[in-house]
């Protein structure tokens, strides 16, 4: 067979190309970006720039990646927007007896919440977009009546969490960080990751070799609520406030969108977590750039929607095996 | 007008793709009402023949001349509707559409308001499928059909559209002998009809059966055309393998060595009284350490069943798995694994291997827990396990990195084996282990099926190429309609007594145990 080598046919370097964007795009996409606002944007090289916007891309960044754990498993987490809402009411709740009592009632209240999502997928068979979405809807409307309207929080120890940093890191960026690297050793070097990651490309298959397919799929919802609770934790700290009716908003779209235009496919199987910290921001500098030359935010959107239709039309290439 | 004397002429096809000379000058001669064998080992251009015919790929030199006018089809629908049909290997129908919608899927009968008439089409698909011998609700989805009679559905469907060529991509690997039988009748009325048939399978007892001419690819080339009565079956195998002929005479037809020395101990599995609503009836199976124990039985007997049922794939209702004297809990796969079950399924391409991931995960897969320390995967030890497999067994990849979904079938049906054997089983349980892979990778199949028992394995073998399945047990366990009806050992384990014992007018000598109590 390999005596006739011939290369280069026309349809297959396509197929090469898509592939690369769909692997490496993300990467070029932010290192052009960061090229253009360098030359266009006045400022933009500034320490205090880097961290506002990292600061605003942190919680991001956490809810994607628990996003492309259940995106691997060829899901899809509707409920985390909500999560975080739930996660700023909880808070707000218990905050009285202290920072560590709430962090741990919020910790309670979004596994539940993620029991429930997997409890519907993995023992039940719901469609994870309909399952989760449930949660969605309902969420937030518990948050709401736990906490019906924004709600001051004075809590030194929160306030630090949420505005101190260590030489001039911010604690938002290094716990961000710490999450990536350690869902991305999970992904490729744990049992579960591996388990996690057949049971997205082939479910029957993992099935009859004996994977222990309801339990991945259970801790798989489970973590996507507890980063989505330590994003929504996150993100009341920094604001100060609890506010349970538009923390997290469209936070389950931003979250997609970084998992798909990181790369992960929408078919499971395969999870990129440096693509999907690298498609938050994207979107973050995308958005951050447009916002600085005064462009109207229809534009931004219009912007973003462009990017998720080249990162969908990258994944056609992988798709077809 | 007289009909052209050719239906079809191929000549000097040739396809490249890269690192592959796919097809190299390839001619083809089809008249009307001529059934054509094209054979050749995985690789050697079929596929791709059949594909540049129907639209799927571009040639990249040659020309294809049909009913006398030259042709270049763009997408499969192009040929189909100029009268070119292809039935491939895996069922190219919608599952959630009922059996007649997929029928007459594209050509659907309307009432005069312009809206889909479901009376008609019910009943003439009704009319349609009973003679293929296919008896369902067709208003049913069709996945809720076995994939014997999805094949018939698209089968009837093909002809339905007014083909003038049909072309058959291993029409029969999921069809048992008796509706292989059907399909045969509806090949020469196709014939009588001048409808000229490719027919592509790797079953010799079948192209002898219905083919009249034979054209036997090897990488690409033609190697050999004519007529199929004019070369021996010895002389067929060793065109297509392009071997000498001495050297595939000394290795037999199938890679059996014949009895295995099964000492008299106790059975390693024991199955007894195995139901499922609706699919088992009290199924019993025992196998003990060193023997291979055939499955024999038509379509829907419950092999598959039997078998899924035993590695707690299906939920029983009734009925106990022992292995090695331990009882096993119903219903848990992982726990039949643990006890030291392994089923290689039916299904190969969506039951079997994961096709996103490499042939080294894919090994290790099922053996992970024990490959890891604290959850955390030891590479090392993978790596170890994954080499040995891959030489034992000759898998052959470009690396173990390789994504399992690109290799043919018969290394992916290895690489299946490796994962199993990886876990040390007791019992291996091969449902169809040879279906849709060449020649050669069967008969190393075969051989190491041989080789495991020979280490002290008990093997469940099921098969539908009954050559496989008599030379390949030493006991064979018969099932007809969900329950056993016989059992052949011995002198009596040959295809007339299966056959005869499926037919039910010869009981058994040996054991005949459960019979039927109902349907």
């Amino acid at each position: 067979m390999a005596e006739a080598t011939v290369r280069t046919a026309a349809p297959l370097d396509k197929a090469r190309i898509l592939q690369w964007l769909q692997t490496y795009g993300v990467y070029a996409g932010v290192a052009l970006l960061l090229i253009v606002n360098i030359v266009i944007t006045p400022h933009f090289l500034s320490a205090e720039n880097f961290r506002t916007q990292a600061v605003q891309v942190a919680p991001v960044i956490i809810v994607a990646l628990g996003m492309a754990l259940v995106i691997g498993t060829e899901g899809v987490d509707l409920s985390v927007g909500a999560v975080m809402a739930l996660a700023a009411s909880v808070l707000a709740l218990y905050l009285g007896y202290g920072l560590l009592p709430a962090l741990i009632a919020v910790a309670l209240f979004a596994a539940v919440a993620g029991l429930a999502n997997g409890a519907l997928v993995a023992l039940l068979g719901v469609q994870p977009i309909v399952a989760t979405l449930a949660l969605m809807v309902g969420g937030r409307g518990i948050a709401l009546v736990m906490l019906p309207q924004l709600e001051d929080l004075h809590n030194p120890s929160l306030a630090s969490l949420g505005s101190g940093d260590i030489v001039g890191v911010p604690y938002l960026i290094l716990i961000a960080a710490a999450l990536a690297v350690l869902i991305a050793f999970v992904v490729r070097r744990t049992t579960f990751g591996r388990q996690l990651l057949a049971i997205g490309d082939s479910r029957p298959a993992a099935q009859l070799a004996g994977l222990p397919v309801r339990r991945v799929l259970m801790v798989v919802y489970v973590v996507s609520g507890l980063l989505a609770a330590v994003a929504g934790v996150l993100a009341t700290a920094r604001l100060q406030a609890s506010d349970p009716t538009s923390l997290g908003n469209l936070m389950e779209l931003s979250a997609i969108t970084a998992v798909v235009v990181g790369g992960t496919p929408l078919t499971g199987g395969r999870i990129s977590i440096g693509g999907t910290v690298a498609g938050a921001v994207l979107i973050q500098l995308l958005t951050a750039t447009l916002i600085k030359h005064d462009l109207p935010p229809s534009w931004t959107q219009i912007a973003q929607a462009i990017v998720i239709v080249c990162a969908v039309y990258a994944a056609r290439g992988r798709g077809k095996r | 007008m007289a009909p052209p004397a050719e239906v079809l002429a191929i000549r000097g096809l040739s396809k490249t793709f890269p690192g592959v000379r796919a097809l190299d000058g390839v001619d083809l001669v089809l008249r009307p009402g001529e059934v054509h064998a094209l054979i050749g080992e995985n690789g050697a251009g079929k596929s791709t023949l059949i594909k540049v015919l129907t639209g799927v790929y571009r040639p990249d030199a040659g020309t294809v001349e049909f009913q006398g006018r030259q042709v270049s089809f763009a997408t499969p629908l192009e040929a189909q509707k100029a009268g070119i049909s292809t039935i491939y290997q895996e069922v190219n129908l919608i599952p959630l559409l009922s059996v007649a919608r997929n029928l007459f899927l594209g050509r659907e009968p309307r009432t005069r308001l312009g809206l889909l008439d479901f009376a008609r089409m019910n009943r003439e698909a009704e009319e349609t499928l009973r003679t293929y011998g296919v008896r369902v609700d067709v208003r049913q989805p069709l996945r809720t059909l076995g994939v014997g009679a999805q094949q018939m559905v698209a089968l009837a469907r093909a002809v339905a559209t007014d083909a003038r060529v049909v072309i058959m991509d291993e029409p029969t690997s999921s069809l048992e002998p008796r509706e292989v039988e059907t399909l045969f009748s509806v090949i020469r009325r196709l014939r009588d009809a001048g409808i000229a048939v490719v027919y592509v399978s790797h079953r010799l007892d079948e192209l002898y059966a219905v083919c009249e001419t034979v054209t036997v690819l090897r990488d690409g080339r033609r190697v050999h055309h004519g007529r199929l009565s004019e070369l021996s079956r010895l002389d067929l195998v060793s065109t297509m393998l392009g071997r000498e002929l001495g050297e595939v005479r000394a290795e037999g037809l199938t890679k059996f060595s014949g009895d295995h020395h099964a000492a008299d101990t106790e059975p390693v599995l024991e199955a007894e009284g195995l139901t499922v609503p609706h699919k088992l009836h009290g199924v019993s199976v025992s196998i003990r350490p060193g023997e291979v124990v055939g499955l024999g039985g038509l379509l829907g007997s419950g092999r598959t069943e039997t078998a899924k049922a035993i590695s707690g794939a299906l939920p029983i209702r009734s009925g106990k798995v022992v292995v090695a004297g331990t009882s096993l809990r119903g219903g848990s796969t992982p726990g039949a694994i643990r006890a030291g079950i392994s089923l290689l399924p039916e299904d190969r391409k969506s039951e079997g291997i994961v096709p996103g991931l490499s042939v080294r995960e894919n090994i290790a897969l099922a053996a992970l827990p024990r490959l890891s320390r604290f959850g955390m995967v030891s590479e090392a030890r993978v790596d170890k396990i994954v080499n040995t497999f891959i030489e034992r067994l000759r898998i052959k990849a470009s690396s173990p990195h390789q994504k399992v979904g690109e290799l043919s079938g018969g290394n992916q049906q290895k690489v299946l084996l490796a994962r199993w054997l990886a876990m040390n089983p007791k019992v291996l349980l091969l449902d169809e282990p040879t279906r849709g892979i060449d020649v050669g990778a069967k008969a190393e199949v075969q051989k190491l099926v041989d080789e495991l028992a020979e280490d002290g394995l008990g093997v469940l073998l099921i098969s539908s190429d009954l050559e496989e399945l008599i030379e390949g047990s030493d006991r064979v366990v018969v099932l007809k309609d969900g329950a056993v009806v016989g059992e052949l050992t011995g002198e009596d384990v040959t295809e007339d007594t299966l056959m005869r014992t499926i037919a039910g007018d010869a009981p058994a000598t040996a054991a005949t145990k459960e019979v039927a109590t109902d349907g």
